[in-house]
């Protein structure tokens, strides 16, 4: 529930900081001064009514000061109405919170009774509900929607009055709801209206809400309770599937970008790159080392950090990956299982540089303000970082999509890849687009590799840990086909997030490799595979 | 039949690799038993655990050259049919601990007593038994291995695909192993073995024992790969790697070649498995981790993929490499001494160090008589 | 007294296709594609590139199954049913395009891998192949001119030597039927004419398929010819007829 009132905040940080602006205003110093009027005053209904200023007063030590009373540490002198509190043995003062030196001469403790303290009781249920913050207040009417606290639904009714905040009068409205229903007493026309308020709610804490309604002794009122659980149960199943779906394709925009460079050097190229997850992980380094820059010379731009980091981890990764094809890679066309082998040292090499320039252990990689936080849609909860890794694994790709199809490098990398003796005798230099085509793929591995240093751990074994799954999700879609691997990175991920309620995490992924082998003994060529006579030669 | 058979090991070759072993053997374990820990010659017990592991990774080496280098299929996966092999024998070994671990359990292992459990799984029955455990070394890897191979061939997954499906069951049961719902000791393994069919497994002479006996294996694993090889079987297998639809047009059943020496390997790598865990005292996942699939293909093609002798050739000495790297102050750069050697073995020694050597002896006789063990790399495999 | 004679069988056809339909992705490599082949017959089949002369080959050597169609070998045996080795066994041997023999063996040996006989894992294993003498290997290799290079490794050879050399362990499989897939590519004149007169040889005593380009040699097979286009027969007869007709003369041969 908390976290829920978390993202609804998010939404409404806008409106948070301007609110925050005309709160002062709000939280008035002068109702303090009214509440040390009616101490001096000396009755007990006037120190009630002094509570009932402090409570309203949403000052931040209003807590302390209600504590403070509780226990008659209070102090007042009433020649002067100078005010004290003192919390532990420290006095500070009434109205401005400031400590002193000690308790000031001729005060004396503000008296107390019962009913004195159950109103500072309620006072302190209510004061979170008054907050400054909206966002605590949201937090607070939660806890009172869940505590059940029927005690506050009085000072909740003027509350809703009074609140201006769309978000958290909706809460409000709700919390009076679940209120009006756990008291019981209410006339049934309000009981009918907070049911139909629980049931457009439609969460599991409505649920429990309605619960009572359900046995209430009016047949319609029990009815209606029972038909809104019915409904809340029915869309909450719906709500967990799309939940499940947003799950998946979030971990499967995760494994696009793994697998995206991977479609082009294995897919396109026919290159068994087994460094392909290195590529990834320098990528991740790059982005490390520019956060490190904007940390030590713009702190204040360090938002910027990830756009100025893509650009340089396709650089760094592409000219790795050219210089890996150039070098090695070259000398072994038409040898898949060689390459394999070669790239394969090239792995170790890379991960033992960055192991000696970096380090063993994680670094640790910042997000940006944006990719934080997160907010709710249709009762799904939706964060910011999943949100715009998706995004981002998408304009990825689309991007990949439209160089190969509208690109001259596009056209003759394709030409190439299709009959590489008729490429080069019409002009083509066939070596310059393998090694561009392959820094292409790399580059594009560094970028991932970007977005992945945003929810994985950057360590010199980051590559490893992708390149099984990449594997699999371009031979799953069929190789040399772009489209292939996105459906295959999206469907592995749904069907993942799916298995893994009843199955747990591991035995999800380890039930995944068994279909996937299945899979590839039935359509050895994936999913999208060409079909044909050439495939064979 | 029998002396057709023996005549496969005739060659140079074998001879000088069963000879050095029998060698070897003799020389390791007079050494270490009866000359005084004083002497200049004495061979240290832990030197004998260490050779023992090297040739446990030769076996494992043999088995992957009988299909990589002879089939052309690259297995990825044989570290999972070497971990099945160890587990095997190591839980054999902790049904040995019996009462004497930690928590004094004379029905559990530890691992069990401290996750809880009350009675052993169904699939720890029977490894207190020792023929019973040596069968499931062999039997466990083998019928992992029919089973994934008959679904592979059969739908003629071959080339990369292959080696990337091997990966994905080695991965998975790595992932598996990891659990320790699984039963099998989770992250930690199995460990703490205290002795082997009543030896004391820490004892010297139980470590000369299990060299010699990891020696026999090996020259046994040794000479049934050649006999298979230097059959009309391996002209068959070595057809399929050079053409396999020729092959099949031929009117031979290619999967059913494929799949005999896959299982037959299979089989070997469990063996060279359950060697190694008592020599070194220890099986947990990592053994599954695809890496150590890819570093035993590096073995194979450093020593000459094609030719026996060199795949044990290159197990033993990249891994002697390895520990003299890992152990001082070069560790930091062993990877980037593995790594090299992987790149530069590939660009410029394809036929590997015995295959390379090879060649140049049949050039430097210029004979023109068919070569011997030495299988040329195909040009193209695919 | 030879194992590579195979008297021709009273069966009326030895290979039969009718209506064989194959498509990849949309495109119809083979479009209803009907032929009949006699025994002891030698067919050469002509047709520009793509016109589904290897398709065809594919489809009767089970490497392509058709997606409609019947493919009948010696009057009763259903071909769509059975998988490459299967119908190797039957009596169907096939030369690939490009030239395919095991390159890492001896000339001899790639002959012994294909001498008919045994070709269970077991007998492999435990030596049945190892019976066959060298004059057997001896007595195929002379045929295409080899038996000097017996000791050589496949790999070895020249172009046209391979294409040779495969041709022989056809002839050593014993097929019924030969389907040979453009021998001449890539052979000098000389070569050629001696390739011709080979498989003339050879058609003497089992039924074969060719496909070839080369106009010349298909003049000097002097046989029946079928024209392929687009996955169907487009025009069937002799050399002269089938060169002379107009449609022929249009989308294969030119003007």
């Amino acid at each position: 529930m908390r976290f829920a009132s978390r993202y609804i905040a998010g939404i409404f940080s806008f409106a948070i900081a301007a609110f925050a602006l005309g709160g002062v205003s709000l939280a008035d110093q002068s109702r303090l001064n009214n509440a040390t009027a009616l101490f001096a005053a000396g009755s007990y209904a006037d120190t009630i009514a002094a509570i009932d200023e402090i409570g309203v007063s949403g000052v931040d030590h209003a807590p302390a000061i209600l504590n403070a009373l509780s226990k008659r540490r209070v102090y007042l002198n009433k020649t002067t109405k100078f005010t004290v509190y003192r919390q532990g043995s420290v006095y500070h003062d009434f109205l401005t919170s400031k400590q002193l030196d000690g308790k000031p001469e001729g005060a004396k403790s503000v008296r107390v009774n019962n009913r004195v303290r159950s109103a500072i009781k309620a006072a302190l249920g209510t004061l979170e509900l008054r907050a400054k913050d909206p966002a605590t207040r949201i937090s607070a009417a939660t806890e009172v929607f869940n505590r059940k606290d029927v005690a506050v639904l009085s000072a909740l009714e003027k509350l809703i009055a009074s609140e201006t905040v769309p978000a958290v009068k909706k809460m409000f409205l709700d919390t009076r709801a679940a209120l009006v229903l756990a008291k019981g007493d209410a006339a049934k026309s309000d009981k009918l209206a907070a049911i139909a308020v629980m049931k457009a709610r439609a969460k599991q804490d409505a649920m429990v809400a309605l619960e009572v309604a359900a046995t209430d002794t009016d047949p319609e009122v029990a009815d209606a309770a029972t038909t809104a659980m019915k409904s809340i149960e029915n869309w909450l199943a719906v709500a967990a599937n799309f939940q499940n779906i947003w799950y998946g394709l979030s971990l499967g925009s995760v494994l696009l970008l793994a697998a995206i460079g991977l479609a082009i050097t294995f897919g396109v190229m026919g290159v068994i790159n087994m460094a392909h997850g290195e590529m990834v992980m320098l990528g991740a380094y790059t982005t490390f080392v520019v956060q490190e820059l904007f940390r030590a010379y713009a702190p204040g731009a360090f938002d910027l950090s990830l756009l100025i980091a893509i650009p340089l981890a396709f650089a760094v990764a592409g000219l790795v990956g050219i210089a890996i094809e150039r070098g090695i890679i070259r000398f072994l066309y038409g040898r898949p299982l060689e390459t394999l082998l070669a790239t394969w040292g090239v792995s170790l090499v890379l991960q033992q540089a960055v192991r000696t320039i970096f380090g063993p252990t994680n670094r640790e990689v910042g997000a940006p303000s944006y990719m934080s936080g997160g907010f709710e849609f249709l009762g799904l909860a939706i964060t910011y970082n999943r949100l715009w890794i998706i995004i981002f694994a998408l304009v990825v790709f689309a991007s990949l999509l439209l160089i190969l199809r509208y690109t001259s490098l596009g056209l003759q990398m394709r030409a190439v890849t299709q009959n590489r003796r008729m490429a080069a005798s019409m002009g083509i230099r066939t070596g310059y687009v393998d090694a561009m085509t392959f820094g292409l793929g790399s580059g594009v591995a560094g970028i991932a590799g970007v977005a992945l240093s945003q929810i994985d751990n950057v360590s010199p074994n980051l590559g490893q840990s992708y390149i099984v799954d990449s594997f699999m999700v371009v031979v799953f879609g069929g190789v040399g086909s772009l489209w292939g691997t996105l459906v295959s990175a999206m469907t592995l991920g749904v069907v993942n997030k799916f298995l893994e309620p009843w199955a747990g995490a591991v035995l999800a992924k380890i039930l995944i490799l068994i279909l996937l082998i299945l899979f590839i003994q039935n359509r050895p060529r994936g999913m999208f595979a060409l079909k044909g006579r050439a495939i064979e030669a | 039949m029998i002396t057709r058979h023996l005549s496969s090991l005739s060659d140079t070759g074998s001879r000088v690799f069963l000879g050095v072993l029998l060698a070897g053997a003799l020389y390791v374990s007079v050494c270490n038993l009866l000359l005084p820990e004083t002497h200049a010659l004495h061979v240290p017990t832990h030197v004998v655990a260490l050779l023992g592991k090297y040739l446990c990774y030769a076996i494992l080496a043999v088995a992957l050259d009988l299909v990589w280098g002879y089939c052309g299929i690259l297995s990825l996966g044989h570290a999972a049919f070497f971990g099945l092999g160890g587990y095997a024998m190591g839980m054999y070994l902790m049904r040995q601990i019996g009462d004497r671990g930690v928590y004094a359990n004379p029905h559990l292992p530890d691992f069990m007593v401290f996750l809880n459990w009350k009675e052993l799984p169904w699939f720890w029955h029977g490894f207190d038994f020792f023929p019973f455990a040596l069968l499931m070394v062999v039997l466990v890897p083998g019928v992992l291995a029919l089973g994934f191979g008959w679904l592979a061939f059969r739908s003629r997954v071959t080339g990369v695909y292959l080696s990337i499906i091997t990966q994905a069951m080695t991965y998975a049961l790595l992932l598996a192993f990891f659990r320790n719902e699984m039963g099998f000791g989770g992250n930690n393994g199995l460990t703490d073995f205290k002795d082997i069919l009543g030896f004391d497994i820490q004892a010297n002479s139980t470590r000369v024992a299990l060299f010699v006996i990891t020696v026999a294996a090996l020259a046994l694993t040794y000479t049934v790969a050649r006999i298979m090889v230097t059959s009309t079987y391996g002209k068959v297998l070595v057809a399929i790697r050079d053409a396999e639809s020729r092959t099949r047009f031929l009117g031979y059943r290619v999967e059913n070649y494929k799949l005999l020496a896959f299982v037959i390997s299979a089989c070997m790598a469990g063996i060279a498995g359950a060697l190694y865990v008592p020599q070194v005292g220890i099986i947990n996942p990592s053994e599954f981790q695809p890496a150590n699939s890819i570093e035993a293909v590096i073995w194979v093609a450093v020593g000459g993929r094609g030719t026996l002798t060199g795949a044990a050739l290159g197990a033993v000495t990249i891994n002697f490499l390895k520990t003299t790297f890992t152990s001082g102050f070069l560790a930091p750069y062993w990877l980037f001494v593995l790594g090299g050697t992987f790149i530069l073995s590939t660009l410029f020694l394809p036929k590997g160090i015995v295959g390379t050597a090879s060649t140049l002896w049949h050039r430097k006789r210029s004979e023109a008589a068919p070569a011997g063990e030495v299988a040329p790399t195909p040009q193209a495999a695919e | 007294m030879n194992t590579l004679i195979n008297a021709p069988t009273q069966s009326k056809s030895v290979l039969y296709l009718d209506g064989v339909s194959v498509s990849f992705d949309g495109f119809r490599a083979l479009n209803s594609l009907s032929l009949f082949l006699e025994p002891g017959e030698m067919r050469a089949i002509i047709g520009p590139n793509g016109a589904g002369k290897t398709t065809m080959m594919d489809v009767i050597t089970g490497k392509t199954r058709p997606d409609q169609g019947e493919v009948i070998f010696d009057d009763h045996v259903d071909l769509t049913k059975l998988n490459e080795s299967e119908i190797a066994e039957l009596g169907i041997g096939r030369k690939f395009q490009k030239p395919t023999v095991f390159e890492s063996h001896t000339v001899a040996d790639n002959v012994r891998l294909a001498l008919a006989g045994e070709r269970t894992t077991w007998s492999a294993l435990f030596g049945a192949r190892d019976l066959i003498t060298d004059n057997e290997i001896d007595t195929v290799l002379e045929r295409v001119r080899l038996k000097s290079h017996c000791g050589r490794l496949a790999g070895d050879l020249s172009h046209g030597q391979k294409q040779w050399l495969e041709i022989s362990m056809l002839l050593a499989q014993d097929p019924k039927l030969l389907l040979v897939d453009e021998p001449v590519a890539g052979m000098t004149d000389a070569e050629t004419e001696d390739t011709a007169s080979l498989l003339r040889d050879i058609a003497k005593t089992h039924s074969v398929v060719v496909v070839e380009h080369d106009m010349r040699f298909v003049r000097a097979l002097d046989v029946k010819v079928t024209c392929l286009h687009e996955g169907s027969v487009l025009s069937e007869g002799s050399i002269d007829a089938v060169s002379t007709d107009d449609r022929v003369v249009e989308v294969y041969l030119g003007r």
